[in-house]
């Protein structure tokens, strides 16, 4: 079978993918809960500090992980 | 343009070649989108406009055309414009039965099957190198939908887990966003790569046909009217697809959704970043499969996936053979007789779709099963044959629900 899949290629697709494309949602829905989730604003409907702070890094890696794929996409190195 | 040796010829393999990009848009459009429509992240026509718009800006991303088609899997001696035009004929024809019936293709393997069967017909089994046939189009075809599930359940499952106390309302609010972003970039990835692969024939026809030199760069006016000709096929939303891959296979959220189309953009750029290139629409639906698998008590259509399956073993035999044909009537009759045919052939499919239209008023309808679906789709793709298909469908059996 090693003549027709090449499973290095196919091993680092798949480990980097799960990691990648898996965690990538739910660092996402990590952000959402921060906000969104029970307990995520105090009795005057305001969030707190350290939540919006995760949420922010959270989104900021998503957003860098879109700006690395673009970059990708552009060198057409897939 | 001192010595074209076919000029005709040569007009008809670049309007064929637009042709089949134009295919290739529309019948892609649902790998991006269908998601997004289903859980009405955006409306419909958002939906196509945006991808349209972001095939084109992908088409100019990278320039980085290679004059190659089909490469590794036929000789690159054997291929002529003769073989080229029988090959793009035999993907549109292969790319709108698939529309037709609703079932989401690769478009890249329906040309790969094409430009074998043509080959076939112009040179025999030795044109064809088998064992590059396996490796990069047969055993990618199965192992994209496995990789793909395995990556979108386990997103999915993430983000069900930790979203799960979250009012839905906020969780559809923010999710919405996150699915718009990852679909785009599908979008994109999409026109920068297949775009690409029609802006590399037409290249390559060029250079055959001796109005380019060998080592020219892509003319501007083949780069832009690639871009036009996929994002207008984008534009004109391929619903039949769209409906199957949104509704069909899972009913989607967008928790989902999200989970769903950042799997298919990691695969997509991953795979081709390690030079092992999968199907985006391979990869596309099995993150929508995959989706299902991983959200508690939802049901997945295996049935669907499974015609996919049978459709995307057959699309290079099926492709072959309209390929093989339209090579023969080009040697019989001449190229313009194969245009004849492709015009007739994609008329009487059109018609065809006609009888169910699917279109962005109605793609999001409820699905309904049909038992009878499966074995006329297993009909058509086994006596495939463009003459059959242009008579009268059985009534009850489109797959496509009508309501």
């Amino acid at each position: 079978m090693t003549q027709f899949i090449e499973w290095g290629a196919l091993g680092k697709i798949v480990v980097v993918s799960l990691a990648v494309g898996a965690g990538l949602p739910a660092l996402f829905a990590v952000a959402v809960r921060s906000l969104a989730g029970p307990g995520s604003r105090d009795d005057a409907g305001l969030r707190s500090r350290p939540r919006v702070a995760l949420a922010l890094a959270c989104f900021a890696v998503v957003v860098g992980a879109i700006a690395t794929a673009i970059v990708i996409i552009g060198k057409g190195g897939h | 343009m001192g010595n074209v040796s076919e000029p005709v010829l040569l007009v008809i393999v670049v309007v064929t070649a637009l042709a089949f990009d134009f295919t290739n848009g529309f019948h892609d459009t649902g790998n991006a989108m269908a998601t997004s429509i289903a859980t009405r992240a955006l409306k419909p026509r958002q939906a196509v406009l945006l991808s349209a718009t972001l095939n084109m800006v992908g088409a100019f991303l990278s320039l980085t055309v290679a004059a190659t088609i089909a490469k590794g899997i036929v000789d690159s001696g054997v291929i002529t414009l003769h073989v080229v035009l029988g090959g793009l004929v035999g993907g549109i024809v292969w790319n709108l039965v698939t529309w037709v019936l609703g079932i989401p293709s690769s478009s890249s393997h329906a040309l790969v099957g094409g430009v074998v069967g043509a080959v076939l017909a112009a040179s025999g089994t030795d044109g064809v190198l088998w064992s590059g046939l396996v490796a990069k189009v047969l055993v990618p075809a199965l192992l994209a939908p496995v990789v793909a599930i395995a990556v979108s359940s386990l997103g999915t499952r993430l983000v069900f887990r930790v979203t799960k106390d979250v009012p839905q309302r906020d969780n559809d609010r923010m999710f919405r966003w996150g699915q718009i972003g990852s679909a785009s970039l599908v979008s994109l990835a999409h026109g920068t790569n297949d775009a690409q692969k029609s802006m590399g024939i037409i290249l390559l026809a060029l250079i055959a046909g001796g109005a380019v030199g060998q080592d020219s760069s892509v003319p501007f006016w083949v780069i832009v009217s690639c871009a036009l000709a996929m994002a207008l096929g984008t534009y004109t939303g391929g619903w039949r697809v769209i409906r199957t891959l949104g509704k069909g296979l899972v009913e989607l959220e967008t928790r989902q959704g999200l989970a769903a189309e950042a799997s298919t953009a990691t695969v997509i750029l991953l795979s081709s970043h390690f030079g092992y290139s999968l199907s985006t629409t391979h990869v596309a639906t099995g993150s929508v499969l995959g989706s299902g698998v991983g959200k508690k008590g939802a049901r997945v259509r295996w049935s669907v996936a499974g015609r996919m399956f049978v459709a995307w073993l057959v699309t290079v035999p099926a492709a072959g053979s309209v390929g093989a044909a339209c090579y023969g009537l080009d040697r019989l009759a001449g190229p313009y007789a194969v245009i004849v045919f492709l015009i007739v052939a994609a008329g009487a499919l059109f018609a065809w779709s006609r009888l169910k239209p699917v279109n962005h008023a109605n793609v999001n309808d409820a699905w309904d099963e049909d038992d009878g679906a499966a074995s006329t789709i297993g009909e058509s793709i086994v006596d495939h044959d463009p003459s059959l298909l242009s008579g009268a469908p059985k009534d009850r059996n489109e797959p496509i629900a009508q309501r």
